[in-house]
């Protein structure tokens, strides 16, 4: 069973950066209204403008958090940045960031191709070259802003953020516990399927055609078997979560905030219930900024506490999942962490 | 399992088609108010009242109820 647990490690805080730029949920189902359809999936709205990159979003919520942090940024020597929309196909979105944001070149830098699972991933990549103290500050870029694929086909569910988590070594602290797991036999669950070295770009990957669930597609667009999805998501994220709270005797019933990767509005319900924890309990933010895959868990918790600092000490379950397909739960303790107001970029 | 009682389950995932309109032998995709969104709401029913996770290509396999009674009755 793939479970780690990393000691000595704090997160110091979170910040995320969106498109100012909203874009209200219309049905692409002629069998629902705009109204019905919006109650279904559960997003109202996303902050969608393609003049952004991901890596774009995470540099302008990377310096906001730098400032509130008041760190300097010469103590920063890693960052990793969790995309599947990087800037180039090469070279790696990482070290471009540590430049714009005047990083050391004594930094270490690195890339993470992952999805809804990406921002647990990314944490514990992370804070496994931290737990021995040799690095004291890192930072943490997530996001997916996927370009090429909103504007052309309406698409219902996601948005664009780029999220920053600040980590940092601290002697003594709990740190925090996770369990992963992956199941590549659902690799076309969510795929795109040209462009990379796989089934590489020509002129037919142009070509528009009709899928199953009759929406019209290039083979750039991304195409995700939504039942599938679905079923996958309701049995194994309960299964890991409980898994993690077993092995570390964590009693659910007494974790301050639930924070799920924001799939859609049906998933995470079935979730919340199967595992017993309140609204109150539960942090969202699928409704004003939709799916933003790898941001989604940061985002959620930034959205909720919008300007305020966890001073006091708080419990987090989360889990982020799908695409790969590929999962992971983290359990931590946030205190004292800063939570930078939600920047929006135009 | 009772196939009665699956019927109804199933029924009841629809707002607008009246529950006369479910037999074993309904053809479920061929109702005016079948849908994705549906298919969905069926997974969590079995999911959350059978204890069977549906998967998508035996969602897609069953035309009536009662194929799909016996898929999970089978799981």
């Amino acid at each position: 069973m793939a479970f780690i647990e990393l000691k000595n490690i704090r997160i110091a805080g979170f910040s995320a950066g969106v498109p100012k730029k909203v874009i209200k949920t219309k049905s692409r189902n002629p069998k629902y209204t705009d109204e019905e359809f919006v109650k279904s999936v559960g997003v109202e709205e996303k902050h969608i403008d393609d003049k952004f990159t991901t890596s774009d979003l995470c540099y302008f919520a990377a310096e906001q958090l730098i400032t509130d942090l008041g760190w300097d940024k010469k103590e920063i020597e890693a960052l990793i940045f969790v995309s599947q929309f990087r800037d180039y196909i090469l070279p790696a979105t990482a070290p471009i960031l540590q430049d714009r944001l005047g990083l050391s070149k004594e930094c270490y830098a690195s890339d993470i191709a992952l999805g809804c699972s990406g921002w647990v991933y990314g944490l514990s990549s992370l804070a496994s070259l931290m737990t021995n103290g040799n690095i004291k500050k890192g930072l943490l870029l997530v996001g997916d802003a996927r370009r090429l694929q909103d504007s052309s086909f309406n698409d219902p569910l996601f948005g664009y953020a780029g999220c920053v988590t600040a980590v940092e070594f601290k002697e003594g602290d709990e740190g925090i516990k996770f369990h992963f797991g992956s199941d590549g036999s659902g690799y076309d669950a969510i795929i795109i399927p040209d462009g990379g070295a796989r089934n590489q770009f020509t002129l037919s990957t142009l070509d528009v055609h009709e899928d199953e669930d009759g929406i019209k597609r290039n083979r750039l667009n991304s195409f995700m078997k939504g039942l599938d999805v679905f079923s996958f998501a309701i049995s194994t994220v309960p299964k890991s979560i409980k898994a993690l709270s077993q092995k570390y005797g964590i009693d659910l019933s007494n974790v301050d905030y639930m924070v799920l990767h924001q799939a859609n509005l049906k998933i995470n319900q079935l979730i919340q219930k199967k595992l017993k924890f309140e609204d109150s309990r539960v942090l969202n933010s699928l409704n004003k900024y939709g799916n933003t895959s790898s941001a989604s868990i940061p985002m959620s918790i930034v959205a909720s506490t919008n300007n305020e600092t966890y001073k006091a000490e708080k419990s987090f379950i989360t889990c982020g999942f799908g695409v790969g397909l590929s999962w992971g739960t983290a359990y931590f303790q946030l205190k004292d962490c800063v939570i930078s107001q939600i920047v929006e970029v135009e | 399992m009772d196939i009665k009682d699956f019927v109804e389950k199933f029924a009841e995932q629809f707002e607008e088609t009246d529950a006369s309109m479910f037999t074993p032998e309904t053809k479920f995709r061929e109702l005016d108010e079948w849908s994705s969104l549906i298919a969905l709401s069926i997974i969590a029913m079995v999911d959350e009242e059978y204890d069977v996770t549906l998967k998508g290509d035996e969602m897609r396999s069953a035309n009536t109820i009662q194929d799909l009674f016996d898929i999970v009755k089978n799981k």
